[in-house]
Order: structure tokens, then sequence, then C-alpha cells
């Protein structure tokens, strides 16, 4: 439970060391670069824009390769694909990428080019096919459609618009050119748009039957083809086909290249970290003979640096502890069980400056909520095993996956003891399951009690649970203030909400409304209640006087003071927001047992099993998520709002070590901070 | 023309009124909350998990309506065709304490829909904020929980 101490460290070193030590420093990640330029001049930054960009655009290439031959070489990926993570490379493999580089390149620009090439040929195969398509309606003419005709006459070919019959153009010739006879029209095809048509004329008339005919609609084909339809389709037909064959050929080479996947993803991870060294590289001052570097670096992890830089490379190296001002990126320190919620504290925002890593408590309160809530203990073996099994089977799943999924194995534990303690075992599928189909009522009997009988008893438990985890905040408040050595604020912002609300909790508790409430009277022996009046008067003039004490007027301070024990009401609905934990405890139980209900409809009967099993495994599957997510939902919010809104602030910044971020590939590495 | 409702009548429009309003309203937020998560997905399909949780959270309203509505029938033998007659004042408390959970899931899965396609809008600008995202809907819920709990502790109490 703890946030990392950081150090600000600064190098300087020869230029001739600069490539090695920032290659040391990438390899090492555990270092974020944060240089402040003072305006001392007599330095100069390097330009690495071009640099940096070709290394972005060979990985871009390599990355393009590699969706090409995911496109024609698919490689097979199951339904935890996600799980599964990077694959672990030693780095010798992966040094033997960076001096391959060019051969491994070649094979990714090879597969780029051979990409387009197929584009092209695509493109090819449909100009050919959108020929054939346009030459249909023209098979049955047995000339080109180029033909002009013979000696004495003409030929006329072409479309005319509508689809029309033989008379119909005949009508046409005669009324636009009614004194030419010697006519012979042809319909070639008709579809719904065009009639195509061969008109044969006298050479002479020719001129005088186009224009009759244009007249009527009639105009040429757009292109005109020196073959006979029938045999320019089977030209194109042919060349179709060879061009299909090149096109398979081509996919062929693709595909042929899938083993080459790996070198891929070396190269393109490669570059990726070259890029990112230019960044770096980029920022940093330099002079003639000497550059200078500077950032953040856990604690524990200085001394082996500054070994390693100054014995090898006769680096200078200082650092120096974090001033006030500085914003600090933030690492947490969990122990194994705890490590666990850290990605639910870093979605609310990390520690800032002031706040202490709540970690720890959040992760313990975490579990025992989420359990109150989905409280079965079938439900709970099920998340558990099934979290169990993810976690052995993919154990490099990405980090922030196996953290999560940690969470709810710990989770599923606390849902079995809780489903034990309150008997819910899939709701009440025991005695379901033994009164419909063996004729004998048996219960487990819950080891505590049963929330759906005792609904009242359960709210009381769930408000005390409330309780327990506000003042468990309210206290850490307290931590903070005595660890910044801030007494007075101890005293007046914890200390007097404690006796002012202990207080009302020692008043309310033996009163008839509370005994009407919980069902049964708490007698406390009369010192201790006399007591608790005091403390809660005590507490509540003490609020009054001393909130406001930042301002010098008296009455402006007074009525900050009253304002800030209004604030009693605020804990009043904290607290109440814990009932939800019996609703949802409540909802988990009741869905379960109305699911139980409607599967044993069936009765006692071959078919009824065979429902009974159905609506099960339907019904719980559903049941288990919905409740699952609802859990899940509001006991972060609980943490969120009620426990982080008595003492936390968040808005840390999260620390960005330089090092080696890659895409496909973990360098096998030291990779624990400290 | 009232009177002439029996108890059970009552009860069973108690039971009625909570598992239907508070399903409409799920139904109508989820509905909202659903139009805004296919339009992300649209844009970028590797969202769909998240916008997917965050368009189920105005859903809860409705299996609370169940809940009280089953809770409500169970105990007063209305289920599997028990002979229990109830007197018109035990059906009107029923009636009574299934209101609750009716109105407010009504109101409230509504307004969550309303909150969760906002929701949705944040996940879909800024995917790593899903945390913060997913609280504002939830926010909402805490009042149809509250009346969830009244429904119940009323329900349980109604000597049958």
């Amino acid at each position: 439970m703890a946030v990392l101490q950081m150090q600000r460290i600064s190098i300087c070193a020869l230029k001739e060391n600069r490539k090695a030590i920032l290659e040391r420093l990438q390899e090492f990640g555990a270092m974020e670069i944060d240089i402040r330029l003072e305006d001392a001049g007599g330095y100069e930054l390097q330009d690495v824009a071009g640099s940096k960009a070709i290394f972005e655009k060979q990985a871009h290439t390599a990355d393009h390769a590699l969706e090409i031959l995911q496109e024609y070489a698919p490689e097979k990926t199951g339904m935890f694909a996600s799980l599964e993570g990077k694959p672990l490379v030693d780095p010798e493999t992966f040094n033997k990428a960076a001096v391959r580089q060019d051969n491994y390149m070649e094979t990714a620009n090879r597969l780029n080019a051979l990409e387009k090439q197929v584009a092209e040929k695509k493109a090819s195969i449909l100009k050919i096919r959108d020929r054939i398509q346009a030459l249909a309606p023209w098979m049955e003419l047995p000339v080109s459609m180029g033909y002009t005709g013979t000696r004495y006459t003409s030929c006329l070919i072409g479309t005319i618009a509508g689809s029309m019959k033989q008379e119909d153009i005949y009508r046409i010739l005669a009324e636009y050119a009614p004194e030419i006879e010697a006519v012979d029209v042809e319909i070639i095809s008709v579809d719904k748009d065009y009639t195509y048509i061969a008109a044969t004329c006298l050479r002479e008339e020719a001129q005088r039957v186009e224009e009759a005919l244009r007249s009527g609609g009639f105009s040429r084909p757009a292109q005109t083809i020196r073959k006979v339809p029938s045999e320019y389709r089977r030209d194109l037909e042919e060349e179709a086909k060879r061009e299909e064959g090149e096109l398979l050929a081509l996919q062929e080479e693709i595909a042929g290249y899938a083993d080459h996947r790996q070198e891929l993803r070396l190269v393109s991870d490669y570059y990726r970290i070259r890029a990112d060294k230019y960044e770096v590289l980029g920022k940093i001052p330099q002079t003639e003979k000497t550059f200078a570097l500077s950032g953040y670096i856990p604690a524990c992890k200085a001394d082996a640096l500054i070994r390693e830089l100054t014995e090898k490379y006769g680096a200078m190296v200082e650092t120096e502890p974090i001033t006030e001002e500085e914003d600090v990126p933030v690492v947490l320190k969990n122990n194994r069980f705890s490590r666990c919620v850290e990605g639910v504290l870093e979605s609310f925002g990390l520690p800032g400056k002031d706040d202490i890593d709540p970690t720890f408590f959040t992760s313990v309160f975490y579990v025992i909520l989420f359990g109150l809530m989905l409280s079965d203990a079938a439900y709970g073996a099920i998340v558990s095993v099934a979290c169990g099994a993810m976690l052995l089977k993919f154990p490099r799943m990405g980090e922030n996956m196996k953290k999560s999924i940690q969470l709810f194995f710990w989770c599923g534990l606390s849902t079995i003891v809780w489903g034990i303690l309150f008997g819910g075992y899939f709701g009440d599928v025991v005695d379901i399951v033994s009164g419909t189909f063996f004729g004998k009522e048996i219960t487990i009997p819950a080891l505590w009690f049963v929330p759906l009988n005792e609904p009242m008893k359960m709210l009381m438990y769930s408000m005390l649970f409330g309780v327990i985890h506000l003042f468990t905040g309210l206290a850490l408040k307290g931590y903070i203030c005595l660890r910044d050595r801030r007494y007075l604020d101890f005293f007046c912002d914890c200390v007097l909400w404690f006796m002012l609300l202990l207080g009302l909790i020692g008043i309310l508790l033996p009163t008839e409304l509370f005994a009407g409430i919980a069902g049964q009277q708490i007698v406390l022996p009369a010192p201790v209640v006399t007591g608790a009046k005091w403390m809660a008067v005590a507490g509540a003039v003490g609020i009054v006087l001393m909130s406001g004490r930042g301002t010098k007027n008296i009455g402006v301070r007074l009525a900050l003071g009253a304002y800030d024990l209004y604030n009693v009401t605020g804990w009043l609905s904290d607290v109440l927001s814990y009932s939800r934990l019996l609703a949802l405890g409540l909802a988990t139980g009741v869905i379960a047992s109305v699911i139980n209900q409607m599967g044993s409809m069936g009765g006692k009967s071959v078919p009824g099993v065979i429902i009974f099993i159905v609506v099960f495994i339907v019904g719980h599957t559903f049941n288990i998520g919905i409740n699952l997510l609802g859990a899940y939902v509001h006991t972060c919010r609980l943490q969120y709002v009620e426990f982080f809104g008595k003492f936390y602030e968040g808005g840390g910044r999260e620390f960005h070590p330089f090092h080696r971020e890659t895409k496909y590939v973990d360098i096998k590495e030291e990779k624990e901070l400290c | 023309m009232l009177s002439a409702i029996t108890g059970n009548g009552w009860a069973l429009l108690g039971a009625a009124l909570a598992a239907t309003l508070a399903g409409c309203g799920s139904a109508w937020g989820v509905g909202l909350a659903g139009q805004a998560a296919s339009g992300v997905v649209t844009e970028d399909p590797s969202k769909f998990a998240k916008v997917l949780v965050i368009q189920l959270l105005p859903g809860t309203q409705g299996i609370y309506g169940l809940l009280v509505a089953f809770v409500a029938l169970s105990r007063f033998g209305l289920l599997g065709g028990g002979g229990t007659e109830l007197s018109v004042q035990t059906g009107l408390m029923v009636l009574a304490a299934c209101l609750p959970i009716a109105i407010v899931g009504l109101v409230s899965a509504y307004h969550q829909g309303k909150t969760a396609v906002a929701a949705i809008g944040v996940v879909a600008k800024k995917p790593d904020q899903f945390g913060k995202a997913m609280l504002f809907p939830a926010m909402v819920e805490t009042y149809a929980i509250l009346s969830l709990l009244i429904s119940i502790l009323a329900v349980t109490s109604i000597p049958v």
C-alpha cells in the first residue's frame, strides 16, 4: 500500500555514447523522460522529424503487410484471442530483426506491391466482365459491329430507345422518310430500355435513312468493335480466364508469405521502438561533444542505473529529491491481492499529491461488498472457476486484463462465502429440484440467515457495513491530517465528526424508532446513552465553532460551521446508499428463484426435466450476467462516491516510462518496478 | 364499481403495475441507449463491449419491477392457482406497496437511459474514461434501488 518514491534524475554524457545510453534507458524501461530546458542557451536540439517519420512509415508498412497476410492467409484465432496477450521473444531473436531489418522489410514491401497488383488485376477483370456484359445484346449479330455494308448497300447498326417491334421501326421510317422504300430492319435483341437493330439500305440513301432513324431515337453504339460479337466475346472470356489465373497466382504468392508473419511483427516493433527513441532524441539538448537528459525514476531503481551509466559510459548522473511544485508521475506498489483493484482505482484517478494510496482498503471492501451484492454461492463458484481457468490458460494476457480477472476471481470467492452464509445456491434450486423431481423438499440451511425472510435484519447489516466502510474513510482522512502534521485539521475534520456520528448512533440505537425498524430493542446502559448524548452535542458544537476556522469574521465563521453541520444529512444519505447491498442481493436470489420456478412448471416427467435443464441454463446465465454487471457497477459507485468522498481526491498523473513500446511481441526482460 | 374489485384483484393490479411500468421504463431507457450504442459501433466496432455494458444499465428497473411483482404474487398465493382470498384491505395494501418501484422505476429508467446516452458519448470520444462514464447512469439508479427497497420491505411486511 504505497506510492513509489520518485526521484529526479539528470544525466550528462559524451555524444559518442548517446546511442548506447538511449538504447539502454529504453531497455531499462523505468525512467520517464521529462526535460526542462532553461534559457541558458549554448545547446541545440537535433531535428529528428524526418528520421522519425521514416521509421513510423516502415512500421506502418510492416503492419499493412500483416493485414494483407491476414486477408489472404487468415491466421486462426480462438474465441479468447484477446486474452492471449503478446508472445514473449528473447532478446537474441529480437536483435536478429534489427540485423536483418532490410531483409524483412523486403518481404513487407513485396507484400504491399503484390497487393497493389492484385487490386489492378481485379480492376482489369472487372473491366473485361463489363465489356462482356455490354456485348450481350449483340450476340445474334452475325457481322462485326463496325460493318458498314457492301458496295451498293449500307448497314446501320445501333440502338433505338425503348422496346420496339419491327413494325414500330418501319413506322418511324415511314414517318420521317416516306419516300424511301428499300430498307430492311432486323432486330438483334430487345430489352426494357433499348432495341438493338441492324438496318440495311441502299448506299446512296444511307444518310437519309440514318437521319430518319435518329429522329426516332437511333444512335450508333458508343464503341465500335471490329470483330463479330460472338467471336469477340470468346476472346474476352479467354482474356478474363487468363487474368483470373494470374490473380490466383498472385494471391497464392501472398499466402505463401504466411510463414514470414513473425519476421514482420518483429520488424514492425523494431521500427516502432526506434521511432520512440528518435522522439526522445529530438528533445534532448546537445552541444558539440555532449548531451544531457533528465526525468523521473523510482528511487529504488536509481542506484542500479547510476552505477551502470557511470561505470560503463562514464556518464555524469545526479539525482535529487522531488520539489514541492513538481507534477510527479505516480506508480502504485501493492501486495499481490490488492494490486488487482488498481484498475478500479485508476479509472477514478491515481493518488494526487496529498493523497495516500487507498488501494489496500479499496481492495478489501471491494471484494466484500461485491460478494454481498451477488451473494449466491453457486454463482460465485462459477465466476471464480471461470476466472481461475482463464488465468491459468492465458498466463501472458495483458496486465490490466489480468488485474481485472484476478479481481473477479477474488470477488467470486467472497461471493461463495456470502452465498453460504445466506443460503443461496442458484437461488433455491435445491428446494425446487428435490421438491419437484424427488417429492421431498430439502433445504440447505443458511449458515447465518436468509435475507428474503428477514429483510429488515439484512437492511440493518447493510447499513452497518456501510458505517464501517465510511468510518474507515473518515479515519484515513484523519491519518492524512496526522501524516501532514495538521493536528488542528485532524481534530476538527476527523475527531469532532467521529464524536458527533458515534454519539448520534448511540442516541439512535436504544430508541423506539430503531426498535420498530429493526424488530428488536437494543438496551444500552444508561451512562453510555448519556455519554453518547454529550458526545454528540460536543461534536456538533465543535463543528459549528471550528469548521469555518479559515475566516476571521465570527458571524461568517458560525454560518460556515452550521452549514458544515448540515453535512450530517450527507452522512445519512451515504449510509442509506448501502441499502443497495440488500436490494441487489435480493434481486439475485429472487430472480434465481423465478427461473427455478419457471423451470419446474413442466412437473415430474421426462419433458419436465428437459424443460427444467434448458430454462435453468439459459435463465441462470442471464441472471449471472445481469447481476455481475450490477454488482460491478454498484460496488464501484460505493467506492468512488461514498468511500473516496470522505478522504480521496485523485488526479495523480500516470507514470509513462521511456520503454520499448511494442505492438506484437514482448521482449523478455525484467519488468517489475522494484 | 370499485367495490366490485376483490382483494386478489387489487393485489394483482399492484403486481402488474410494478412489472409493467418499471418494465416500460427500462424498455424505453435501454432503447434510447441502444440507439446511441449502435451509432458508436458503426464508427468503431471495437467499443461494442463497453457501450453494451452502458446500454444495459437502465435495464435493471424492469428486473426490480419483476422482482417485486414476483414476491407479491408468491407471498399472497397468487402464483400456481392457490385459492387464497385476500381481503380488500390487504389487496389495496399490496397495490400501495408496489407503487414505489412501479412509478420510480418508470421515471428513473427513462432518465437513466438518457444519461446512458450521454455516457456512451463519453466512451465514443474517450474510451479510457469508461469507469467514470459508467457511474453517471448508476447515480440515477440509486433512486430505483431505494424505491425497490421500500416496495420489498412493504410487500414482505404486509400480513397475509
